[in-house]
């Protein structure tokens, strides 16, 4: 499977072809990855691919343009695939889904305007946002006139311990996802374009929903440290 | 072409060195004066002539402005920038430099930028290594530390060139120390490097696996060193002698270089001393002195060894690592020598450091082991590679002077990243970029690294274009840009403006020995050395004819020497250097038992009068063969 990357018969480096992360390691688009056997691939590629190696070895500028190229995808595939959060964006960037471009795109245009970024609040935290929210302002309110209020800062506190393990359960949700998604490939995904268009929606949504968590969280770190 | 000698260099603040692969080991390569170490100094004698190393620190106290040390400091950075460091160090700009011009300095009445001063120190290494190998060396492998941004790694590349050397790749000074430990110790595991030098400081961590080298996070400072020590002990010195002398000698450059070599020498006894009795010949012959110990000494420089936890903290937070999950740490630099620095260190990381190599020396061992990977030469290096990370974000200015990060730092190198551009005006034909390097998110809070202009887009309604424009970090972390009008399918040309550094063509102009004459130049300048020892040798002989040794000497010694003595004139005379250093070493092997005798007179004369008890005659250095040149003219 990755034949490509060098002849076959003189083991030289080869231009670079077009192919995503998930082919580059000769792995098929499941989410579910062996972690270990990804490095070791991963420097066995290194090996084979990186400039260092290939410098001295009488090649030329045109081998060492590709191997420049190849080891940057290598190493841009890598980083990618290991994480599980960058790997699920990944595979839905293939499958058509726009999800860093949709945000990039919003916030470009906010700073443009002038104009705060509108985020969407997930359903199911509307009431915990709104409460912490006016925690917040309290805070905020509180520190103007140096006032201190120990009462506050525990609820706080507590409401972000609350997030952090949403934080981690929308991780777990999004692994069962992973199942559900890898045994549709398993079993041949053109015919079930439905079900994949399904699970895929579900992983968006569990992707904003800790984004959003992660956000918040930030913005609370933020406050109690100012 | 296995037998291209490429050489590992460590272009460093305080000092430099040369070194090699010897077999399976590295080596030092020593200078002309058997030193391995080339104090960062350079300076112009009185015929304009540049001096570089402990000739030049001489210098730096009889004449300090026709003399600069820690160039280092100044490679690849603006005059906006240096503000700090013309508080701190003796720094002359140009009297006629103007603004965005790339920064140059005043050595006696001539300018030179810092790249060129960095090509005289590099120079002086070429030439001890080729001394060394009796053949022309034209590539290196050069280490910058970890954490220098794309400009002043631009500014040691083309140092490297100016000085004649390819410079096959620039390593990371951390990633290089660590490559000399792997070898030495070829375990796997999770090594952080630690690595406070004259001026610069990283903190590495890497994973060693089976030959692999991957750091894993990096950070720094790149205004953090020895030299910051040094300078605060000397501001408290000038502080005390105008309290107690009445004395102002902050603008008296002889004074404050004379204050900093003893505040160095002081620096250094401490480390192995509880006490130190300063003492200082002031101009005018007023004596400052001061008793310090090594407490108060750690209590006044604790704030700038603290300014290290900040980026050792951070690093492992960019590892994901906590302290005890890291197996070993490696310590670099001169100034770990400081007991209190590695007293911090073993507090930071909780658990002894490594010390067995030699601070000073290990990261031109490893940049040898580098140079010996990408020559591809021992079985020792055969399985070795190091995947290295960009230690700063890269960004573009957006609408609204943001930073938007397009490659993240600690990203593996080779790194890249593409990003698509279109017109705002109707028919417009060019896109401008502004690339930096930081972590912050204002563009004026970050790092200007160059600006691009694309030119060549086919006119086009406004909005249509499609600009592919490529961003790739190489293996020496710096940046090449790429774009291709993506309708057209054209490549688009790409003015780079840097913001600090030198064009190819400023480069080309400054370059020191033409490469088309270095052999020509090479072997001349070997036959001037060879005759150069020659003379001394010979100088030396007729000394060692005068001393009372010689007489101990038989008829047939006192004929060999003499016909050794005629064969090496008769050589002298002609054109093969070669020759000569065989006919220099050949009398040097049949005066090695009038040195001896003549050593054995000069010891026991000095030891006349005392006891074997209370002499400590310890581990000092090899003496010099008394024939040999002497030290001292």
């Amino acid at each position: 499977m990755r034949a490509a990357h060098f002849c076959e018969s003189c083991g030289k480096v080869q231009p670079p072809a077009p192919s995503n992360y998930f082919a580059f390691f000769g792995l098929p688009l499941k989410l579910n990855v062996d972690i270990a056997a990804l490095e070791k691939d991963f420097y066995a590629l290194s090996r084979k691919l990186h400039p260092d190696l290939s410098a001295g070895s009488g090649s030329n500028e045109k081998e060492q343009e590709w191997s420049l190229e190849q080891s940057s995808m290598l190493n841009d595939a890598y980083r990618t695939l290991k994480d599980p959060i960058k790997r699920t964006q990944y595979l839905l960037h293939l499958e058509g889904v726009e999800l860093e471009e949709q945000s990039k795109t919003a916030t470009e245009k906010a700073r443009a305007s002038g104009e705060v970024k509108k985020q969407i609040v997930p359903p199911d935290l509307l009431e915990e946002v709104f409460e912490l929210n006016m925690h917040l302002e309290e805070l905020r309110m509180n520190k103007k006139i140096g006032d201190d209020d120990p009462a506050l800062f525990e609820e706080i506190g507590k409401a972000k311990l609350s997030l952090e393990a949403k934080h981690e359960a929308l991780l777990h949700e999004l692994q069962a996802y992973w199942k559900e998604w890898d045994g549709l490939i398993d079993r041949g995904a053109e015919a079930f374009a439905a079900e994949r268009a399904q699970v895929r929606d579900k992983m968006v949504d569990v992707l904003n929903r800790r984004n959003y968590i992660r956000n918040l969280v930030r913005d609370v770190n933020e406050a109690i440290e100012n | 072409m296995a037998t291209d000698r490429i050489v590992g260099i460590d272009l460093g603040t305080t000092n430099s060195l040369v070194a090699f692969m010897q077999g399976e080991t590295p080596v030092v390569i020593p200078g002309d004066d058997g030193l391995n170490l080339l104090p960062s100094v350079v300076a112009l004698d009185a015929n304009n002539h540049p001096v570089v190393g402990n000739a030049a620190r001489t210098a730096l106290i009889d004449s300090p402005e026709r003399a600069v040390y820690s160039i280092k400091r100044l490679m690849g950075r603006g005059s906006e920038d240096i503000q700090e460091e013309l508080k701190l160090f003796p720094f002359h700009l140009a009297d006629d430099l103007q603004a965005g011009e790339v920064l140059r300095i005043t050595l006696g009445d001539k300018t030179f930028t810092p790249p060129e001063i960095s090509a005289l120190i590099l120079r002086q290494l070429k030439r001890n290594a080729e001394r060394y190998f009796g053949e022309a060396v034209t590539k290196a492998v050069i280490t910058v530390p970890a954490y220098f941004n794309d400009a002043q790694r631009q500014a040691t590349k083309d140092a490297g060139r100016i000085a004649g050397l390819e410079v096959l790749r620039l390593v990371n000074e951390p990633t290089a120390a660590s490559l000399a430990y792997g070898l030495d110790k070829k375990q796997n595991g999770i090594v952080a490097v630690y690595d406070l030098g004259g001026g610069t400081f990283d903190i590495s961590i890497l994973k060693l696996h089976d030959g692999i080298f991957e750091v894993i996070a990096t950070n720094g400072d790149t205004h953090l060193g020895g030299d910051d020590i040094d300078n605060l002990l000397i501001t408290i010195a000038l502080d005390d002698i105008r309290g107690d002398l009445g004395v102002d000698l902050r603008r008296n450059a002889e004074a404050v270089q004379a204050i900093r070599k003893a505040v160095i020498d002081t620096k250094i006894a401490l480390s192995s001393q509880g006490t130190i009795k300063l003492d200082i010949e002031l101009p005018g012959g007023q004596h400052y002195r001061r008793e310090i110990t090594r407490e108060q000494y750690e209590q006044l420089i604790q704030p700038v060894i603290d300014r290290t936890v900040g980026p050792c903290k951070q690093a492992m937070k960019d590892a994901g690592l906590k302290p005890e999950q890291i197996d070993e740490v490696v310590l670099v630099g001169g100034s770990t020598r400081i007991p209190k620095v590695r007293a911090l260190v073993k507090e930071l990381f909780r658990r002894e450091p490594h010390t067995d190599l030699n601070p000073d020396e290990v990261v031109a061992l490893g940049a040898a082991v580098q140079a010996n990977i990408l020559g591809g030469g021992s079985e020792a290096t055969e399985n070795m590679l190091l995947l290295d990370v960009t230690p700063l974000s890269l960004g573009i200015e957006v609408a609204g002077g943001v930073t938007d990060k397009i490659i993240l730092r600690n990203s593996t190198i080779p790194a890249s990243a593409t990003q698509h551009y279109t017109t705002q005006i109707d028919g417009q034909t060019n896109v401008a970029i502004h690339v930096l390097q930081g972590e912050r998110e204002l563009a004026t809070d970050c790092r200007s690294l160059a600006r691009f202009d694309l030119k060549g887009i086919p006119p086009m309604a406004a909005g249509i274009p499609r600009v592919e424009v490529k961003f790739l970090i190489d293996a020496n972390g710096i940046l090449h840009v790429s774009a291709r009008e993506q309708r057209s399918g054209k490549e688009a040309e790409i003015q780079v403006q840097p913001s600090y550094g030198l064009t190819d063509e400023q480069v080309e102009g400054m370059i020191l020995d033409s490469f088309d004459n270095a052999e020509e130049d090479f072997r001349k300048r070997q036959l001037i050395e060879a005759r150069a020892e020659t003379s001394t040798i010979l100088t030396a002989l007729e000394k060692g004819k005068k001393s009372a040794a010689w007489g101990t000497l038989t008829t047939d010694e006192k004929k060999q020497i003499a016909k050794m003595e005629k064969s090496l004139a008769a050589v002298n005379a002609q054109e093969d250097y070669q020759a000569i250093r065989k006919a220099i070493d050949a009398l040097n092997q049949g005066t090695t038992r009038l040195a001896e005798l003549m050593m054995d007179t000069a010891v026991s004369t000095a030891l006349k009068g005392k006891n074997m008890d209370d002499t400590d005659l310890g581990e000092g250095p090899t003496p010099p063969h008394p024939m040999a040149p002497p030290e001292f003219q």
